[in-house]
């Protein structure tokens, strides 16, 4: 069976040439960049040319530019080194409900530590309000960190308008762009944020690879101590082949860019255009027309996601849900339930991701398996899509699903 | 992460529908967990001669309803009574340790029908 992959969010398939480059700085140039000699030399130079691809890749310069292990630690290194950079001048940070828990996470550790966070609503498209922000900011806020994009449905947030208002009140504002980065075009001379966080998996580069720029003048700490690795930003012997690997990802990213945009939100449009037509009691997740190109988010009323991705992946399909059970967790989407979604509709969410590498006949192969997955699943469902307030409801008093 | 017999009986559940005048219907979850689920009985002299499921859930939800449909058919209801949502797991060759809590809860929907069944044979005794 033909397997296609539909869950480009979650990870992305190496590029070839990048597993070979990062292939050749494990083997042959494997130096550690702070010895003199010419192992070391040679390994140095590489780090050196990866961080100008990643600076292009965002219109930066390569100064501004820190390697990390991934997107939660950059997201960890961004927020918590800004954070604690900047005590002195006030312990208010303001983020949103539906940030990734890399984000959301790191923020409830600072308020252990006698930080106070507001985490912000967004509205029915996971949308921020620009005034709902505003009205937020106190004299002690010191951070705004808002993703660029949400990973579960797409939506695009209104960056440029949050970093101008923030800049207005000499807020630091970070985002977390690792869905973004290498998908879709950013520039942070157009977009002056304070603080990114990227990651290399997200566009056909490695794993526990990624980076943050910080705009120079920036205030932040370290959150980690060792070497004086990253301008003692973040300290530890640099994972070359990651770094490299990460740098000609990013390089191939931006050649490829206007291309793959344009094809994979073709096809997002010719998915989302199909599912509507051929599935009655179908809701869209996420922001009518600014999202993601390759990302479609479904709930089908009825029908539980883990139920629809088994069934999915017995026709070769890999695509992900906002149910709890396909998780791990024990409650459904953070980000579907602060869109104002019920619970029983957050379960049976089917998220698709789209990469360069899907075609319009696996589209059309998903357009037709689909719609009798989801009418036989209804067939033997026990909720018809009414909302839900017999007796039954107590049932679960004691159960660890809230 | 699920057992081949789960994805059996997931994938081909027995007894899938509804039973139009059935003598019990017992249903329990909630859609908020994610989980539904409703058994109809029909019985014969106290034995449970059709029984019927509908679903609303995950994999192990639907793979426990159609198992626990299994067990209960052509038993007596005094027999039915006796299964458990451990015995359904088991018989399905164990469930992941998460959905033990969760969507393990067939038996208790079967044992809503046969209450739902004996409460309307009282009534009718009643009459």
């Amino acid at each position: 069976m033909n397997r296609i992959y539909f869950d480009h969010a979650a990870t992305t398939q190496v590029d070839q040439a990048v597993a070979d480059l990062m292939f050749e700085y494990m083997t042959d140039k494997f130096g550690n960049p702070s010895s003199i000699h010419g192992f070391g030399r040679e390994a140095f130079s590489a780090v050196d040319k990866a961080r100008q691809q990643v600076a292009d890749l965002i219109g930066a310069t390569p100064e501004e530019i820190y390697f990390t292990s991934g997107g939660t630690e950059g997201d960890n290194l961004a927020i918590k080194g800004i954070a604690y950079a900047n005590k002195n001048k006030g312990k208010h940070i303001i983020t949103t409900s539906i940030e990734h828990h890399a984000v959301l996470h790191t923020c409830q550790q600072l308020e252990q530590e006698g930080f106070e966070v507001t985490y912000l609503p967004v509205n029915d498209e996971a949308v921020v309000d620009i005034e709902v922000l505003r009205q937020a900011i106190t004299p002690g806020t010191i951070l705004i960190s808002i993703m660029y994009a949400n990973n579960e449905v797409g939506s695009i947030q209104p960056i440029e308008d949050i970093v101008r208002l923030g800049h207005e009140y000499g807020i630091d504002v970070h985002t977390d762009a690792v869905q973004v980065a290498g998908n879709y075009p950013i520039n942070v001379t157009d977009c002056p944020v304070d603080a990114l966080t990227l990651s290399g998996h997200k566009f056909y580069g490695p794993k526990g690879i990624g980076a943050i720029y910080v705009r120079k003048g920036t205030r932040i700490l370290a959150i980690q101590q060792g070497g004086g690795q990253e301008k003692n930003l973040r300290a530890g012997t640099e994972n070359v082949p990651g770094i490299v690997g990460l740098g000609l990802a990013a390089e191939v990213a931006q050649r490829e860019m206007v291309d793959r945009v344009e094809q994979i939100s073709n096809l997002r449009d010719q998915l989302i255009r199909g599912i509507m037509k051929s599935i009655p009691d179908t809701k869209i997740n996420g922001h009518a027309s600014n999202r993601l190109p390759g990302n479609v988010n479904f709930s089908f009323i009825g029908v539980e996601g883990e139920s629809l991705l088994l069934n999915l992946d017995m026709k070769g399909i890999a695509a992900s849900s906002g149910s709890a059970c396909s998780s791990g967790s024990l409650s459904p989407s953070h980000v579907l339930l602060a869109m104002g979604l019920p619970h029983e509709v957050a379960h049976g969410s089917l998220r698709i991701t789209l990469g360069r590498h899907n075609t319009e006949q696996e589209v059309n192969y998903l357009l037709e398996v689909l719609p009798p997955i989801i009418e036989r699943l209804r067939s033997m469902s026990a909720w018809d899509g009414q909302s839900y307030s017999k007796k039954q409801e107590d049932y679960c008093s004691n159960c660890q699903l809230k | 992460m699920y057992t081949e017999k789960v994805m059996d009986h997931f994938m081909n559940p027995r007894n899938v529908g509804e039973i139009v005048q059935a003598d019990g219907i017992g249903e329990v979850g909630n859609a908020k967990c994610g989980d539904i689920m409703r058994i109809y009985l029909k019985v014969d002299n106290d034995i449970i001669t059709d029984i019927k499921f509908k679903t609303f859930g995950c994999g192990a939800a639907i793979a426990t309803s159609s198992m626990v449909t299994d067990l209960a058919k052509g038993k007596s209801v005094k027999e039915a009574e006796q299964i458990t949502n451990k015995m359904v797991a088991e018989a399905l060759g164990g469930l992941p340790p998460i959905k033990m809590h969760c969507s393990n809860l067939a038996a208790d929907a079967l044992r809503e029908a046969i209450n739902d069944y004996q409460s309307k044979k009282e009534s009718e005794q009643d009459e």
